[in-house]
């Protein structure tokens, strides 16, 4: 069985665990480096991006994070997306750096201005509910990186190589579907490797 | 269709708060200082509990200019109190783009008979509760997060502890109920049945629960997450301690591995002395926050 875990420095942990088991994966919260070994790939959740970079470094999360990526699959949502970009707007510099992107935080304004709406996600599918609360968006991204999703011509999902991000939040919905394109993701990974 | 201030963005953004510490600041200094330490959102006040309590008189919404340096000196979110009732205090805070708004009792109430329509409003709340009555009172109303009430400003826990248990306890009992004696269990907590009945049938609260009301150490966080918060509010903790940049930090990762004692003892040498607290036999009836709220 696939076993996928969640960074739990903070955040929305629990709702990425019982969707990721949903899609008949086993699931498990990440809270210490060594936890990563085990692993055939990581979700990084929504939350608090300065809050966990804190405690990334806190706890030498960086380097292994990085190592880890460069052979498994990775998906964040929102802070998650943020922790992932090589570049983020009106900052001299990014967390992991692994999607050839530059994305803006709180793009679409404050908490009053959070919002959900219908989405098309290419190999995903039509009538998505995305989340967003206070979401990041991405403002561009290199010629590696696959669009997946935009709204109001904004991107709001991409992929680049086992790489995969969005904006919104997928684990606040029921909608598993993105949930289970990454279960795949992984799942080709592990066979190539194997 | 885009659709702002629905219930699962409202209580989805306290979901991203889980696992974190929300800072009470009284200016931009101090948010600063509470971002770069990691905490999840700060609470913008006039002045935090302990100096509430200590001026007396009656405590209202903060000076919106404080709320305003606050607001543009970090980039996580800020939250700001309004007075249990007061419907412009609330739409002030929302117009001026608050992130939350606690309905708090810290503040002197506006009205002693009701809370906000807060299902009304684009902007999410959180409010206190000491019961699972009063938890899903506040839920009825539209709040989308809820802490314990606690006895704020005193640096004594026990309040936070014997709220928090007795939600947990009660939400127990819920869940192992017959559905036929439900209704007689609305009646006797004074909830809403189909409150009740939400929280049978998903063994939890329909929101997220902070810890609030005399969290003074870190070893206080991590016990308020093991009795089953989803996370903490410091108020005068910080601030009000000898060194608060360290103080903060160390809040911080207690309530992330509440479980590592190596560390929470690691993290608590050395703080100075914590704020100096207050036994609450000693609080005359009438200073008990807590009491207000309905």
């Amino acid at each position: 069985m696939l076993k996928i875990g969640v960074l739990a420095l903070q955040g929305a942990v629990r709702e990425h665990i019982q969707a990721l088991e949903s899609c008949g994966v086993q699931a498990t919260a990440v809270k210490r480096v060594e936890e990563l070994a085990e692993l055939d790939g990581l979700v990084m959740p929504g939350g608090e991006s300065t809050a966990m970079r804190r405690l990334i470094d806190k706890y030498g999360f960086l380097e292994p994070l990085k190592e880890f990526a460069k052979q498994k699959p990775v998906f964040g949502t929102c802070a998650g997306l943020i922790l992932m970009a090589k570049r983020i707007q009106g900052q001299d510099s990014a967390h992991l750096e692994l999607i050839d992107m530059t994305v803006e935080r709180n793009a679409f304004g404050r908490q009053v201005d959070s919002f959900e709406a219908e989405l098309m996600i290419h190999g995903v599918g039509e009538d998505y509910t995305g989340v967003f609360i206070r979401a990041p968006f991405i403002v561009e991204v290199g010629p590696e990186v696959e669009i997946l999703s935009k709204h109001n011509d904004r991107i709001v999902a991409a992929k680049q190589g086992h790489f995969l991000c969005a904006a919104f939040h997928p684990e606040l919905t029921d909608d598993y579907r993105l949930h289970q394109y990454f279960v795949k993701m992984v799942q080709t990974s592990k066979e190539v490797v194997a | 269709m885009l659709k702002t201030g629905t219930e699962r963005v409202k209580r989805g953004m306290a979901e991203m708060q889980k696992g974190g510490v929300i800072m009470d600041v009284v200016n931009a200094e101090q948010a600063r200082i509470a971002e770069a330490a990691g905490a999840v959102a700060v609470m913008a006040l006039e002045r935090v509990p302990s100096d509430i309590r200590a001026a007396g008189g009656v405590a209202r919404m903060a000076d919106p200019t404080i709320t305003e340096e606050v607001l543009n000196a970090v980039s996580i979110p800020v939250m700001a109190k309004a007075r249990i009732g007061h419907i412009v205090e609330a739409r002030v805070l929302e117009a001026m783009g608050v992130d939350y708004i606690d309905e708090s009792e810290v503040l002197t109430p506006a009205d002693e008979v009701f809370h906000l329509l807060k299902s009304d409003y684009t902007v999410p709340f959180v409010c206190g509760a000491r019961d699972l009555g009063e938890a899903a009172r506040r839920i009825g109303e539209g709040a989308s997060m809820l802490r314990t009430k606690g006895e704020p400003g005193t640096g004594n826990i026990v309040e936070a502890v014997r709220h928090m248990r007795m939600i947990q306890g009660q939400i127990r009992k819920v869940v192992a109920m017959s559905e036929d004696e439900l209704m007689t269990e609305a009646k006797n907590l004074g909830a809403p049945f189909e409150v009740l009945l939400q929280i049978k049938k998903a063994g939890k609260l329909p929101v997220v629960n902070f810890a609030a009301g005399g969290v003074a150490t870190p070893a206080d966080a991590a016990l308020m997450m093991q009795l089953g918060a989803d996370g903490v509010f410091v108020g005068s903790g910080v601030f009000k301690s000898e060194n608060p940049e360290k103080f903060a930090r160390a809040i911080v990762e207690a309530t992330t591995h509440y479980q590592d004692y190596k560390l929470i003892a690691e993290l608590s040498k050395g703080l100075g002395s914590a704020m100096k607290g207050i036994d609450i036999s000693t609080l005359n009836p009438a200073d008990r926050m807590q009491e207000r709220g309905w």
